[in-house]
């Protein structure tokens, strides 16, 4: 399995805007090494800024500079791109339509050894709560480098989920893969899972185990969780009859929320929401958090079977 | 030909007429920091600030933000006042279907931006002043705080922030008027020394009278030749000024009573109507 870091295809997608387009600038709240905006930093120091551990000051500092028409990636890791300057996102960013883009990195449970504190499973709930605000998980670095060519592109504020290392390879080139819609990653008739980041290739693995027992699975990559691609969701839905979706995320206020907003008001079909059931992880290897949380290859297929059963 | 400190104070002086007319009008907003800020803001759009009133979003203009959004009626008078938008519109402040929001609104014309949650109009000046300086313009960036607004944490974030990145194109005003909603800034949570605190972290810091004419002149005048490092100017101002029981009274950060206000008007009105014609002709 070929596997590529999402936060070094993040880092080198900057380097590539920035090359075509001198309006972007790139913000970092000391922790550029990790985030990988430091590519950028090296490429083009004069349009790089290191804010300190000042998260509130650079999301507002990011609004005045879109007011400008700079194009800003304002970067830190998700926990505090996300959590710390909410109300700076709101008032600064949200409420004028500022062209401001969040970056967001070690989304999710990859922070495992890092504890509580550092996991992210809150961030897509909190963003999805700020009208304007557009949100995206990507699920691979093909796609996380996609993300970023599209928010580029986009006029008004973004928060771009990005995840760590390692991620599995789901998408060979950025230009296949569409961010506002998601992508079908595998064809079936029986059940839909919809699902983003680690988990999609999970479900497409899950998937090809259920189609061995005669189990016909679409997996649907969503990128866009806000907003959500809702014909997409609707069609698969009605076709399928069942829905599943996978996330590292809360399962309150996520993608599955997204999805059940969609399907109870107009599809109605049996659904179940699989993700980290609203706990606090302990410190661990990402593995072992991801067990914990039901997020495997092994409890997807289980589910899904489950599921099944409630069908008509 | 007109004095020009004497222009400035008739304008002022209007200004003041207009915030508590639109506070009386709108039943509801906040009159005391209006006041106290009355005559910088008079200072900043009748004499300092490079704008063009029929192109509020001209590029190239200096930027203003009102970190103490709450005080965006004499904000919003000013604009009138300068020809952004009609002086009749200001009787809409709050009204459903109105541009003059509660609290300032970047699609509004002349608002640089969106404003009043405390703390943040700073860090978002610092943004646009290093915007100017990538683009290698010339505007300058102007920020009101209130001392009040002191009290947020992320506004030390920015006073760092514009230090660090030698933003001499960014001006900090401080309405130092000394109250805040719950009572004195003593009393809430003392800033002890505001001019130590500021030049603690290497900011040029003027104080002046905030209410006088020929301090605050001179001291944008002083800020603008000042390289590699942002000016705050610390004004020293009166929560309330200009209407007598207003004065220094903290309950006055907010509309306290409004039969009180209303008598006020136009008690305000008869007496500048008599008193000069240069408000006859533009009173509402």
């Amino acid at each position: 399995m070929q596997t590529a870091s999402m936060r070094s295809a993040y880092g080198e997608s900057l380097v590539e805007i920035g090359q075509k387009n001198k309006n972007v600038v790139v913000l970092d709240c000391d922790l550029s090494k990790a985030t990988k905006t430091s590519l950028f930093a090296e490429k083009f120091p004069d349009r790089f800024f290191n804010m300190g551990i000042a998260e509130q000051n650079m999301m507002s500092f990011a609004a005045g500079l879109a007011s400008c028409g700079k194009i800003p990636f304002a970067t830190t890791l998700a926990v505090f791109a996300s959590m710390r300057p909410c109300e700076q996102i709101r008032t600064s960013i949200c409420i004028g339509n500022m062209n401001v883009k969040i970056g967001a990195p070690y989304g999710g449970l990859c922070t495992g050894e890092n504890g509580p504190t550092h996991q992210c499973i809150a961030d897509i709930n909190t963003m999805r709560g700020l009208p304007n605000m557009t949100i995206l998980a990507p699920s691979d670095a093909t796609s996380c480098k996609a993300c970023v060519l599209w928010a580029a592109q986009h006029k008004g504020p973004v928060y771009i989920r990005v995840l760590r290392d390692n991620e599995p390879v789901i998408y060979s080139k950025a230009s296949e893969v569409d961010v506002l819609s998601g992508n079908r990653l595998k064809d079936g008739n029986d059940i839909v899972i919809f699902s983003n980041g680690f988990t999609s290739h999970m479900a497409v693995v899950a998937a090809d185990l259920l189609e061995k027992e005669g189990i016909s699975v679409t997996v649907h990559d969503i990128i866009s969780v806000k907003p959500i691609p809702e014909k997409a969701v609707i069609s698969m839905a009605k076709k399928c009859g069942a829905v599943m979706t996978v996330e590292e995320h809360n399962i309150y206020g996520g993608l599955g929320s997204a999805i059940a907003e969609v399907v109870s008001q107009k599809c109605p079909v049996p659904m179940k929401i699989l993700g980290v059931s609203d706990y606090f992880s302990d410190s661990g290897s990402h593995q072992s958090l991801l067990q914990r949380a039901g997020l495997t290859v092994e409890n997807i297929v289980k589910q899904t079977k489950s599921l099944l059963n409630k069908k008509e | 030909m007109i004095d020009k400190t004497k222009e400035l104070e008739r304008w002022a002086q209007l200004l003041r007429y207009d915030v508590v007319r639109m506070i009386s009008n709108a039943g509801s907003g906040h009159p005391g920091g209006c006041l106290s800020a009355a005559d910088i803001i008079t200072c900043l759009y009748f004499k300092e600030m490079n704008i063009r009133p029929e192109e509020p979003d001209w590029p190239d203009r200096d930027r203003f933000i009102l970190s103490k959004g709450h005080a965006c009626p004499v904000l919003y008078a000013a604009l009138a006042r300068r020809g952004v938008f009609p002086v009749k519109k200001l009787k809409t402040l709050r009204k459903a279907g109105s541009f003059l929001q509660g609290h300032p609104e970047i699609h509004t014309s002349g608002i640089d931006m969106t404003s009043g949650c405390l703390g943040q109009g700073l860090s978002v000046g610092a943004g646009m002043a290093v915007a100017a300086k990538i683009d290698r313009k010339f505007y300058r960036t102007y920020v009101m705080l209130g001392c009040g607004e002191m009290n947020e944490g992320q506004v030390w974030e920015s006073v760092m922030c514009a230090s660090h990145f030698k933003l001499d194109n960014l001006l900090a005003i401080v309405d130092y008027n000394r109250l805040q909603f719950d009572g004195s800034v003593d009393e809430v949570l003392s800033p002890g020394s505001m001019v130590k605190r500021w030049k603690g972290f290497n900011w040029n810091v003027i104080e002046i009278d905030g209410h006088n004419i020929n301090e605050i002149l001179p001291a944008f005048e002083k800020a603008r030749n000042t390289k590699e490092v942002p000016t705050v100017i610390i004004a020293n101002t009166i929560k309330g000024k200009g209407v007598s029981f207003m004065e220094n009274d903290y309950l006055w950060h907010s509309l306290m009573d409004r039969d009180k206000l209303a008598e006020k008007c136009k008690q305000m009105k008869k007496d500048m109507e008599n008193a000069d014609s240069f408000y006859a002709k533009r009173l509402w």
